[in-house]
């Protein structure tokens, strides 16, 4: 994993609610057996009328190249649904380090954590600030001080993340670092059970 | 200090608890299929690892199999490497597969109970959102991502951090023609798809008591569609009952001992939870869903909402998109739409008294020529017992196709998919935008409303059609 602590970019605006990992990686697209090059294939769907790439849709916020960024922003509840840590890593392939949203569903905050993706927490009035800025504003997001800033704004908000996680992705260790080293931990457990 | 059946699972796993972090949680059972593991064999493959507990791991193939001429090799390319890519990492680390052709094969969250390897008191996990449905046995089970999956076949264990706890009650009874399922999508109706995130939620009541196990894995199945964690009913004599003689159930001699700890397992009398509700069983009807995400359902004689007068700003826009996508209109009533296609199967509803359900409705009829009617059981077990009991002939005699056991049309992944555009009633658990397959328009359904509909090929009201 990449380690990760202070990302500046232009966002993405997304502002629907409830968008499931169904959408952010259809089912068809899960036959691969390596975590590599789903990128392409993130928000399919919405992205192109049908499976050959021949017809992009216009008005997705993805085909609109005035829009680009490190960030994706989206409305609450972010994530449901499906278990698939495809839908993360899509989102990381294709170049995002940060979701924003007012809501992650719990699933996808892990999947997303575990793959060095930030799901930053803001308000549901930072949501709708962020939303109305231009395209061509930028937030910053601040790991080490658990912060989001709209830059050239005073507009800033803190968020909230598990200092564990936190020092994972600062330093890019995972937790199977973590839970191998307490292997001796982990058998005396098991004996006790029996 | 009183405490719930969550939290007396929850402390019996957990082998260290950081400071200010999440739990080390020790995990009994992890059942594994073939769509979200590939990724994690190769990831303990690159760190030079084994399997640490391959006799704690299960694995079928589900998810990407075709539901028609299972003992050929596998048509689509890619879905047959993942599915060979299954057996030889099972081979090579030591793991039960219940693969294409085994007489226990079948939709991991089917088998796991029909084998008796989902009991009381357990933490259970796969790399799959409807784990919950084990939890129904009275144990912690939910899904996990492929990262955690990797991390359990390392370590047999999680890293967690501990859910709020939540507990709804149903109390009373439900009326003739209203079953679990729809008892489940209307509580997620009225909580909406995030109205448990973060939660563990435990169900209660005299009308879930009431529900036979098969009914209650129903209810927990679809708790993670209203955000939750994991969903779990405190066992009692039907859940020993029904674990009793199953191929790996304990044995006669370890039973008494299981079962003394199987009893300890309820929310002690004044055990607290952050969240409380009630809800009334009788004021429960057939439901059925009109958008695109599972809250969104009203009683099968209801009307949509009106979206004029939804306040809420991103809601309406929501509820406008799903009806766009689903060809609906505001303020409509579903009874009589044409539907051209009932799809009775998935981890929800895929069970013999599933298919039971449906036969009584359909016995002796005909399906309607404008529908399609795929029949889809949960596993061979239940193919086996299908026909057994006959159903098979009546199915038949109905115009009904009865498929193989799988995943099939619950997620648009093998080969059974719904054309664009046209409307399928399902007894699945997502009706998410192209969950079905490209452009599919799925309303959710039990199976008895998903039988009646079969008959008269437009939404019905199922209680016209039983006594
Ligand atoms: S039947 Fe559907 S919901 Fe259940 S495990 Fe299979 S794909 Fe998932």
């Amino acid at each position: 994993m990449q380690p990760i602590d202070i990302i500046k970019s232009t966002f993405v605006p997304l502002p629907m609610e409830n968008i499931d990992t169904d959408q952010i990686i259809p089912a068809r697209f899960l036959k691969a057996t390596t975590r590599e090059g789903f990128g392409k294939n993130l928000f399919r769907d919405w992205r192109y009328e049908n499976d050959d790439e021949s017809t992009p849709r216009p008005h997705f916020i993805l085909n609109n190249p005035a829009y680009e960024g490190q960030i994706l922003v989206a409305g609450k509840n972010f994530g449901c649904g499906s278990s698939r840590e495809h839908a993360a890593w899509s989102i990381l392939d294709y170049g995002f380090r940060v979701v924003v949203s007012s809501f992650f569903a719990d699933i996808f905050k892990n999947n997303a954590l575990n793959n060095g993706v930030i799901p930053v927490t803001v308000s549901e009035s930072f949501l709708h600030i962020i939303l109305e800025q231009p395209e061509t504003a930028t937030l910053t997001i601040n790991l080490g001080e658990q912060s989001i800033t709209i830059d050239n704004t005073t507009q800033k908000e803190n968020f909230e993340i598990s200092s564990y996680k936190k020092t994972c992705l600062l330093n890019g260790y995972d937790d199977i670092d973590y839970l191998l080293s307490l292997k001796k931990e982990i058998l005396e457990f098991e004996e006790a059970r029996l | 200090m009183p405490k719930t059946l969550f939290e007396k699972i929850w402390d019996k796993h957990v082998v260290k608890t950081m400071e200010d972090g999440p739990s080390v949680l020790y995990i009994d059972k992890h059942l594994i299929h073939e769509v979200t593991s590939p990724q994690a064999f190769k990831g303990i493959e690159n760190r030079g690892l084994k399997v640490f507990r391959p006799q704690q791991v299960v694995a079928t193939a589900d998810h990407n199999v075709p539901t028609l001429n299972q003992h050929l090799p596998i048509k689509d390319e890619l879905s047959r490497l993942q599915v060979q890519q299954l057996t030889e990492n099972c081979k090579k680390h030591d793991i039960v597969l219940y693969g294409l052709g085994h007489p226990f094969q079948g939709i991991v969250h089917v088998i796991g109970p029909e084998l008796g390897i989902t009991q009381p008191g357990m933490t259970i996990v796969c790399g799959d959102s409807h784990t919950s449905t084990h939890g129904a046995f009275g144990s912690i089970a939910f899904g996990i991502g492929t990262s955690e999956v990797e991390m359990v076949f390392a370590s047999q264990c999680l890293l967690q951090s501990k859910p709020k706890l939540m507990r709804i009650n149903i109390e009373g009874t439900l009326d003739k023609g209203i079953v679990s399922k729809d008892i489940i999508l209307y509580i997620i109706a009225q909580i909406t798809t995030g109205g448990a995130t973060g939660y563990a939620v435990e169900f209660a009541g005299s009308a879930i008591r009431d529900l036979s196990m098969e009914a209650r894995m129903t209810i927990c199945n679809m708790s993670i569609e209203m955000g939750a964690r994991c969903g779990l009913i405190a066992p009692d004599e039907k859940t020993f009952e029904y674990i009793k003689g199953r191929q790996f159930a304990p044995s006669l001699q370890q039973w008494d001992k299981k079962l003394g700890e199987w009893k300890e397992l309820y929310s002690d009398e004044s055990a607290a939870f952050d969240k409380e509700l009630t809800i009334l069983a009788g004021a429960i009807e057939p439901m059925i869903t009109y958008g695109t995400n599972p809250g969104l359902g009203i009683s099968v004689n209801g009307h949509i909402p009106v979206t004029d007068t939804i306040m809420d700003e991103g809601e309406r826009r929501n509820i406008v998109k799903a009806l766009e996508y689903m060809g609906l209109k505001s303020g409509n009533s579903l009874l009589g739409m044409p539907v051209q296609h009932v799809f009775i199967g998935s981890c929800t509803n895929s069970r013999i008294e599933d298919l039971r359900l449906v036969a009584s409705v359909v016995k002796g009829k005909r399906k309607s020529d404008h529908v399609e009617v795929m029949i889809v059981p949960g596993s061979q077990q239940v193919a086996a017992q299908v026909k057994a009991e006959g159903l098979d002939r009546i199915f038949e005699a109905a115009g009904f196709t009865i498929r193989q056991a799988g995943c099939s049309a619950c997620l648009g992944m093998n080969e059974d998919k719904i054309p664009a555009g046209e409307y399928c009633i399902s007894t699945s658990n997502r009706n998410f935008e192209g969950r079905q397959g490209a452009g599919a328009r799925t309303l959710l359904a039990s199976p008895l409303t998903a039988a009646a509909a079969a008959l008269t090929g437009v939404v019905s009201d199922v209680r016209e059609f039983i006594q």
